[in-house]
């Protein structure tokens, strides 16, 4: 079997190999910024009193979620200028153009989790919130978010963890991410099992920071008291003190 | 009943601030007013033309098979639903409304219902406690985000008010961490604190096991020793003959008919009425 070690450490060390993970790491954390913000946006418009904008969400979702990441990408980066000539323009970078793709397609999904989530709180905290006098804002910030927030991170994280490794696409538009970069170092030394693992390495330790943390968020949003913890863990000790 | 529940003086300006709002009966003015409400839901009518009043220190009873809109009531009264006609009055004023030239009312915007509804304090029959927030941060929420206090201010204020419902020891517990009975008395503390002119219960006691019922009415019947004005949507009688001045009994979005706690629950005049209490007592 040809697998050299010394090649894989080499390729894992390799300045091309971390310059491409800087990138998949960047369009990774704006596609999931910039489609939470637009998810929580679709997800309110889906569910408003306005028929308009339902209608507006529901297509966004259709639309969206119905396109393959990979056609919407070639399109914002090929078909776009082609229809706007604002966008033959220098700033119109790979970057840019992958970051709207995935941002727009993470909103798609992110607008149906986050709906879900909405929907799932109950009635009575929305009437409870409002009998103390909250603002509309303050009942959606102060009591229904955290509770939205609770069951959606659980959808949401998974969500990520694929927008992560779909950013891989962005190599067809020549964007100099993790996959990309690879592919080209491989184009000169022909080490493919070398490289290709050392970047599937890469994907696993940045799915590995998500899961971390996933599971970090989803402890601060427990609601348990550490006192009550703490207590029955003390309780415990006192009985079994008397069996000693 | 479990343990005797220490309730302590609830009323307490010290707590509550400058003046506690529920003060000494008088028989000036209603506190707060419905007069001839009607509200339906789709095709059903659930209140139909329905007057009442509380003054100043009044504590109400009401009864009535569900489905007689007493819940409805209660909705209407603490501004969380839009009346279909007539009014909803704190103090003589007309609550819920503004009117937009020639004598058009519309509903007023939700925003400033909110600040219409810091009047009114409303405990619900599953408690509705906000559950990523402990018992004190339950209790906290309004002062913090209604009334602008200071978070060091209003946490001595709620932890107060908490140990006054005999809670100081489970104020840093999660709703999820409470008995039901616990619960509810986060909650009637949580609509305490804000220092309503009245306190509405939605049927406080129907979702709570037997043995709690008892910790929770002690804290309504220490309230309307105290003075506060209070009404009250129950099926518990015991608590209706102690507690309340008057009985109401409701009946197909109507009052049927309302009285002294003897009269009604003793000697009713509607046969309706004495149905219903042979069926709950």
């Amino acid at each position: 079997m040809d697998f050299q070690p010394d090649i894989f450490v080499e390729a894992l060390t390799s300045r091309a190999l971390l310059q491409g993970v800087q990138v998949t790491i960047a369009l990774t954390i704006v596609a999931m910024i910039a489609g939470l913000a637009l998810g929580l946006l679709v997800a309110l418009m889906r569910d408003h009193s306005s028929p308009l904008l339902r209608g507006v969400a529901w297509t966004y979702v259709w639309l969206f979620r119905g396109i393959p990441t990979l056609v919407l990408l070639l399109f914002v980066w090929n078909a776009l200028p082609q229809l706007f000539p604002a966008l033959k323009e220098r700033w119109f970078s790979q970057f840019i153009a992958a970051s709207i793709a995935l941002s727009v397609n993470e909103a798609a999904y992110a607008a149906e989790i986050i709906r879900g989530g909405l929907l799932s709180v109950d009635e009575g905290q929305r009437v409870a919130a409002r009998a103390i006098g909250l603002s509309p804002t303050k009942v959606f910030t102060k009591v229904i978010a955290p509770q939205v927030v609770r069951v959606t991170i659980p959808p949401l994280s998974n969500d990520f963890i694929t927008m992560l490794k779909i950013t891989s696409l962005a190599a067809f538009i020549s964007l100099q991410e993790l996959l990309s970069l690879t592919r080209t170092a491989v184009a000169l030394n022909f080490r493919f099992a070398e490289y290709y693992a050392a970047a599937a390495i890469y994907y696993l330790v940045l799915v590995t920071i998500l899961m971390v943390v996933q599971a970090w968020v989803e402890r601060r949003f427990r609601w348990i008291s550490q006192r009550a913890g703490g207590r029955s863990a003390a309780e415990l000790v006192r009985q079994l003190a008397p069996m000693r | 009943m479990s343990e005797p529940l220490p309730v302590g003086h609830l009323l307490d300006e010290a707590i509550l601030g400058e003046a506690v709002a529920a003060e000494a009966p008088s028989t000036a003015e209603y506190v707060l007013e419905a007069v001839s409400l009607h509200k339906r839901y789709g095709p059903t009518e659930v209140l139909r033309g329905l007057t009442f009043g509380v003054h100043r220190g009044d504590v109400k009873a009401i009864l009535g098979p569900s489905g007689s809109g007493k819940s409805t009531l209660l909705r209407c009264l603490a501004l969380l639903e839009p009346v279909d006609q007539g009014e909803v009055r704190i103090e003589g004023r007309r609550v819920g409304v503004r009117e937009v030239g020639r004598g058009r009312l519309v509903p007023l915007p939700e925003r400033v219902l909110a600040k219409e509804r810091t009047e009114i304090g409303m405990v619900f029959q599953r408690f509705n406690l906000f559950p990523h927030l402990t018992a004190l941060g339950n209790v906290m929420l309004g002062l913090v985000e209604v009334r602008g206090r200071r978070r060091a201010e209003a946490r001595d204020i709620a932890g107060a008010m908490l140990e006054r419902v005999g809670l100081a020891e489970r104020r840093d517990f999660y709703p999820s961490e409470l008995s039901g009975g616990q619960q509810q008395r986060v909650a009637i503390a949580r609509a305490l604190v804000m220092n309503p002119k009245v306190m509405l219960f939605d049927e406080p006691t129907s979702a709570l096991d037997p043995e709690l019922v008892g910790e929770v009415l002690a804290v309504m019947e220490e309230l309307a020793r105290e003075g506060m004005t209070m009404v009250a949507v129950t099926h518990e009688l015991g608590f209706a003959q102690r507690a309340a001045h008057r009985v109401i009994m409701m009946d197909a979005g109507v009052i049927l008919e309302e009285g002294a706690p003897e009269e009604i629950l003793v000697r009713p005049t509607h046969e309706r009425t004495r149905r219903f209490i042979d069926a709950v007592g």
